[in-house]
């Protein structure tokens, strides 16, 4: 992990703070970043059982084991602040804050001697925000994911490419469509670039 | 464009995916004791079916797993799809071809 004080988001040469709005008018699309999320990939097998209560000892809350479905703070009946996503049969990502002992230790203790896999992946990642009335007609300007609320309901995610970059969406469980789409860093500038100008038509602010 | 059906994500678009070329090519269990005609044979001489073809896909922007889909060559409809390792499924195949 990188010390502390020499982090720069990925996204800190385009200066996102000084934009924010206060007011953010009649923006049909607001944009933010949410750099530093720790992710740490987890791969185990979710028939084992041993496997099944080792994270959940650890995470508070069952490993989601349906396809693209999330379990977050805000709605399972968790003690720790992780939101899990389910990204294939095998393979779930963690998403937190910081925290000390960081996450991935916890989890690599509590499967020692199991054949699970615990990766801590958050520094390759930076997260775009993306929500307002016209989120979900901008995103899909650049991915072929159908984003209605009887396909994408708040609480799915998915991976997926945006504008051929290779990203994990969230849809988050708020009132008007909220998106975080998750893109390594290298990406993040173009794909931020990308949206901001498709989503030009809708009127974009900063938020904060 | 093709739409396929993950058999772990579902639906998604073509452009999600990579082709692996023909499924259920088996690996010669004595690879050291083959011919040149023989190895070369199993790796590069594949069948080029016209009609219901099984074939290896892999879901690169998505799961990332690997899967099996019997596809037609003809009309390029996605008839079955189905797991690695396992059979495919029993097929109604088109007569005219």
């Amino acid at each position: 992990m990188v010390e502390a004080y020499l982090r720069q988001s990925p996204l800190s040469q385009l200066a996102l703070p000084s934009r924010a709005a206060e007011e953010t008018g009649d923006a049909g699309v607001l944009m933010a970043e949410r750099p530093f999320r720790r992710i740490v990939n987890l791969r185990g097998d979710p028939k084992s059982e041993a496997f099944q209560n080792a994270a959940k000892s650890v995470l508070g809350a069952e490993l989601p084991l349906t396809p693209n479905s999330t379990t977050s703070p805000n709605t399972a009946a968790a003690s720790k602040d992780a939101s899990l996503l389910w990204l294939g049969p095998d393979e779930w990502w963690a998403i937190s804050e910081d925290e000390t002992p960081p996450l991935a230790d916890k989890l690599r203790d509590a499967l020692t001697g199991q054949h699970a896999a615990v990766t801590d992946v958050g520094e390759g990642y930076s997260c775009i925000a993306v929500s307002g009335p016209n989120a979900i007609d901008t995103l899909a300007k650049g991915c072929t994911l159908d984003f209605h609320d009887s396909v994408f309901a708040p609480g799915s995610c998915a991976q997926s490419d945006m504008a051929k970059a290779a990203v994990v969406f969230r849809r988050l469980e708020d009132e008007t469509p909220s998106f975080e789409i998750y893109v390594r860093s290298s990406f993040a500038e173009y794909l931020w670039r990308w949206i901001e100008d498709a989503a030009g038509e809708y009127g974009v602010a900063v938020s904060a | 464009m093709l739409e396929i059906n993950c058999p772990y994500c579902g639906p998604r678009f073509e452009t999600e995916f990579s082709y692996g070329g023909e499924a259920h090519i088996e690996r010669p269990k004595d690879s050291e004791n083959l011919s040149d005609e023989e190895w070369g044979d199993y790796v590069f001489m594949n069948s080029n079916t016209k009609g219901v073809f099984l074939e290896r896909w892999v879901h690169t922007s998505g799961c990332r797993r690997w899967f099996n889909v019997a596809r037609d060559t003809v009309t390029y409809e996605v008839l079955a799809v189905y797991e690695t390792g396992s059979k495919p499924p029993k097929l109604d195949l088109r007569k005219d071809v």
